[in-house]
């Protein structure tokens, strides 16, 4: 670990919000606790008399956000596709994360848990569909969210039971890089996790325009009636959308248990993450949703740099709310609206 | 008119027999004093959350804030000690939070209520978690450590009476308040938002002033409702008691859904079914409660979204078809008060 950063902590108070390889996150009320005089402004003047610091944060922040683009494309997809907006979006994240832990404990590395928690997952995915979306798939939008909250719920206990409700993360083991000097401290997972990422996603956009069913997937979102006039089992491409979906989700979730932590509750960030990539984006739009993905990685992590950990979910929320209102009120001046 | 005459003397009776349980009630079950006054919380929820997502279209999650500003603003007003003794220190936290609910639901509201379906579902959802996030990381309202209201002036099973009767009393005013406002212009102007908003506006109709108002109303009685409800727990919690967004605050919508949304009665026949339910879950599948309701909200979702007031309607339209505000396909001229 970097000198610099060191100094850092202990001029602080309290560890960094993200370390190479963090210890659990202090949970909210504890980073609370600890007195920290004006954390806000003097951490903001640490900001600017070590730029180093900030290159850091910016490093970490293009890194985890990569991660986020996942299941932000998987909700893409869904809702392009399927007219659906999955909230158990984060639980199949969280899910993800399990099967790699699992399989972690029973001493496999790690990285063999991103595919088996894709497959896993995809098999998930097909089943959630086969019990519920089915369902629910040519009804109104607002009663996906209702049932997907039930899902995520369901899914959330669930896991609790079986995986106890404790923080855990995995060390995988592979060591940091050092840049410029031991100044930027990388670990090598988190460059591992975004290549994953991009070879995940490249895999996906060449299945989505090569292959068979990925025609079939994007006739079917651009006019289901006619897609199925044409003699595509629309039944099929809805099921396989969704498992591809948990699939997705399931191997950034393998992901973040390496980089980050894991625990049943961490659905939700993921879930409202992938829908604010997703409205500033928009449907089916790669590169901006690597963009938006990126950069919401980046500003999380000033963040919760500069407000503290404990404001991190709270940012989170928050910009949701604020990236809505002010995406609806710029098309309120052509007088239309978020559709 | 005879036809409604007997349905009037029946309801009539009803309506007593109603009344009368609900004085009796602490009486009748001196064990469950604190689980009823629940119950009427529930009603509130459920018939305040009705207001904007049955009545007016708009499906709000986060309707909770309302009631976590009421809980804080109450427990807030005791601890600076601004009102002698405890009851005057309730009746003006009460005040101060309606008030506080009613100014944040005008701000709020004049930003969010642009928003329409599913956006404004998502963004009230990540407003209401924001805002639990946030009180978690204010040490002004003790942080994640919460608040302690202070002790009930005598003796505890005094408590859960007087807060039964708080909340009875609250429920009724809200049913009151909102039964007249359905029968007048204004619940007209909101149905006419639900059934074709551009519609509306280009008749000339205030939209946005009339959403605001419906929100503001349902802040109002949603802080009073907290207020109590801070108090009668004892401890105030930001994110499982005050801003419970996935659990108060999903479950106000399905209790409108099960009860019949849109519907005068459905919200209140919802919220006791709901509430019943519940607790026979925590009574006898300790452990698993939340795994059972999270399959209860898919399945009420999935297999019942007509509600319990909708499915009588189907099934007895004569009956159950009238007296209440209903989508002007079908109004009368007698719409508001068919009785």
């Amino acid at each position: 670990m970097g000198a610099l950063r060191i100094c850092i902590e202990r001029a602080v108070g309290w560890p960094l919000a993200r370390c190479p390889h963090p210890d659990p996150p202090p949970l909210a009320g504890e980073g609370a606790l600890s007195a920290r005089p004006d954390p806000m402004l003097s951490n903001l003047l640490l900001l600017v008399d070590a730029p180093e610091l900030a290159l850091q944060l910016l490093v970490d922040g293009l890194l985890v956000g990569a991660v986020y683009c996942l299941p932000a494309y998987g909700m893409a997809l869904v809702w392009g596709v399927m007219n659906v907006i999955n909230v158990a979006q984060g639980e199949f994240v969280m899910l993800g994360g399990y099967v790699a832990l699992y399989l972690f404990m029973h001493g496999v590395h790690p990285l063999f848990g991103v595919p088996v928690a894709a497959v896993l997952l995809f098999a998930v995915g097909w089943l959630v569909y086969r019990a519920v979306i089915v369902r629910i798939i040519d009804r109104d939008l607002f009663v996906s969210i209702l049932a997907t909250f039930g899902i995520s719920i369901f899914l959330q206990q669930a896991a609790n039971q079986a995986f106890s409700a404790d923080v855990q993360s995995i060390d995988a083991g592979l060591g940091s890089t050092y840049l410029m000097g031991g100044t930027i401290v990388v670990a090598n997972i988190k460059l591992v996790a975004v290549a994953a990422a991009a070879l995940l996603a490249l895999a996906l956009y060449l299945f989505l325009k090569g292959s068979r069913l990925g025609q079939a997937i994007r006739a079917t979102a651009q006019n289901p009636r006619a897609a199925r006039i044409l003699g595509i089992d629309t039944d099929r491409v809805y099921a396989t959308t969704f498992a591809l979906n948990a699939a997705i989700c399931g191997a950034a979730g393998a992901l973040v248990v390496q980089i980050w932590v894991i625990h049943p509750y961490i659905g939700l960030p993921y879930t409202v993450r992938s829908f604010m990539i997703v409205v500033v984006a928009g449907l089916g739009n790669i590169p901006a949703v690597i963009a938006s993905g990126l950069s919401l990685g980046a500003a999380e992590q000033f963040a919760g740099f500069l407000l503290g950990a404990e404001y991190q979910a709270a940012f989170v929320f928050s910009l949701l709310v604020v990236i809505l209102v002010w995406r609806n009120a710029m098309l309120a001046r052509q007088r239309k609206y978020l559709r | 008119m005879t036809d409604a005459g007997r349905g009037g003397v029946a309801r009539t009776a009803l309506v007593t027999v109603l009344l009368a349980l609900a004085a009796a009630g602490p009486l009748l079950f001196p064990n469950y004093v604190t689980q009823l006054a629940l119950l009427w919380v529930m009603v509130v929820l459920a018939l305040t959350w009705d207001l904007i997502g049955g009545q007016m279209g708009y499906n709000s999650f986060g309707n909770i804030i309302f009631f976590g500003i009421g809980c804080y603003a109450a427990a807030v007003v005791q601890r600076a000690g601004f009102a002698p003794g405890y009851f005057a220190g309730l009746a003006v936290g009460a005040a101060i939070g309606a008030v506080v609910a009613a100014a944040a639901a005008i701000v709020l509201g004049a930003a969010i209520l642009r928003l329409r379906g599913h956006y404004f579902a998502i963004c009230t959802l990540g407003l209401g978690i924001a805002a639990g996030e946030i009180a978690s990381g204010w040490d002004f309202v003790g942080a994640g450590a919460g608040m302690v209201p202070p002790v009930y002036p005598g003796e505890p099973a005094a408590r859960g009476v007087f807060f039964y009767y708080y909340f009875a009393v609250l429920a009724a005013v809200c049913f009151l308040v909102l039964r007249w406002l359905y029968g007048t212009r204004f619940g007209l102007a909101i149905n006419a938002i639900r059934d074709d908003e551009d519609k509306a506006e280009a008749m000339g109709l205030p939209t946005t002033a009339y959403k605001v108002a419906a929100w503001t109303v349902a802040a109002l009685f949603l802080a009073v409702a907290g207020a109590g409800t801070g108090h009668l727990l004892g401890f105030i919690d930001p994110r499982q008691v005050a801003f419970a967004g996935e659990t108060y605050g999903v479950w106000m919508v399905l209790m409108a859904i099960l009860g019949g949304s849109g519907t005068l009665w459905g919200p209140v026949i919802g919220a006791a079914l709901f509430h019943v339910t519940q607790e026979l879950f925590w009574t006898y599948l300790l452990g698993f409660q939340r795994i059972a309701l999270g399959l209860l909200i898919v399945l009420i979702v999935v297999f019942f979204p007509q509600g319990i007031i909708g499915w009588l309607r189907e099934r007895w339209p004569q009956r159950f078809d009238r007296g209440e505000a209903r989508p002007p396909v079908a109004a009368t001229p007698a719409a508001g008060g068919g009785d």
